[in-house]
């Protein structure tokens, strides 16, 4: 994870597109200028953090059963609990299932566990939408390169 | 347009919006009259491909409202909404 850039996605563990589901893992940073005030003496991962590291799962999942031919923006959230602290240096089990497909949206729920522990969870819901400018894809497929997203289901 | 969808629409936007059961009728725009915005309207959307099993065209019809190829009264007034459900419900595949 890199807090400061918003990029909470480290590796994809397991697509399913029969399942629609998608696994990933996420290390939080050992050190992080976001834990500096977040909290002096107790330095967890906030909340939101959290359900954007579910958020950027289920976007990774809209994306990938979409060939990247649009993009997935939050829109809501649902439900979300927070119900562990995370600490600097865990290891994050982050998961996606799609609920529902929709007509320029889409339905996930999100999870988020560490050690067998559940961490969040949450329903999200995103709008979906062609790219709104090119570097945008091309900075989405770059980065699903990076992560470990499998080349078929990047669309060229 | 089928009284029955016409009722599990309106049963829909009256849970999920907020909206009193009885200022939603056939003539209410669900924009100009319910005043449900694109947001709202996401879980309505959700509600209603749950419920009737089908996959509303929102983008479709959007785009075509944009374009001035179709008003917005067509899919926006329940009762002619409820026509449209109809209508994809009795086109879905088996």
């Amino acid at each position: 994870m890199q807090l400061e850039y918003f990029r909470m996605v480290d590796r994809i563990v397991h697509l399913s597109a029969e399942d629609r589901m998608l696994r990933a893992e996420a290390r939080v940073p050992d050190a992080s200028p976001v834990f500096e005030g977040h909290f002096p003496g107790h330095p967890i991962l906030p909340g939101v953090l959290m359900i954007e590291t579910m958020a950027q799962t289920g976007g990774w999942l809209v994306l990938a059963l979409g060939r990247f031919a649009q993009m997935a923006f939050l829109a809501q959230v649902k439900e979300a609990k927070m119900r562990s602290f995370v600490a600097p240096g865990a290891l994050l089990e982050t998961e996606a299932t799609l609920l529902h497909d929709g007509s320029g949206y889409a339905v996930a729920k999100g999870r988020i566990t560490s050690g067998g522990k559940s961490v969040a969870d949450a329903e999200l819901v995103f709008r979906t939408m062609p790219f709104p400018a090119p570097e945008l894809r091309e900075m989405m497929v770059e980065t699903a390169r990076r992560i470990g997203f499998p080349e078929e289901l990047i669309a060229a | 347009m089928t009284t029955s969808t016409f009722d599990t629409i309106a049963g829909i936007i009256a849970e999920t919006c907020d909206v009193p059961r009885e200022k939603i009728t056939p003539d209410a725009h669900v924009v100009k009259d319910l005043g449900i915005d694109s947001l709202d309207f996401l879980d309505v959307a959700f509600a209603i491909d749950k419920a009737f099993g089908i996959k509303m065209p929102l983008e479709k019809w959007t785009q075509e409202v944009n374009e001035g190829k179709a008003p917005a009264e067509q899919y926006f007034v329940l009762g002619n909404l409820s026509a449209r459900i109809d209508e994809l419900v009795a086109t879905k595949p088996a």
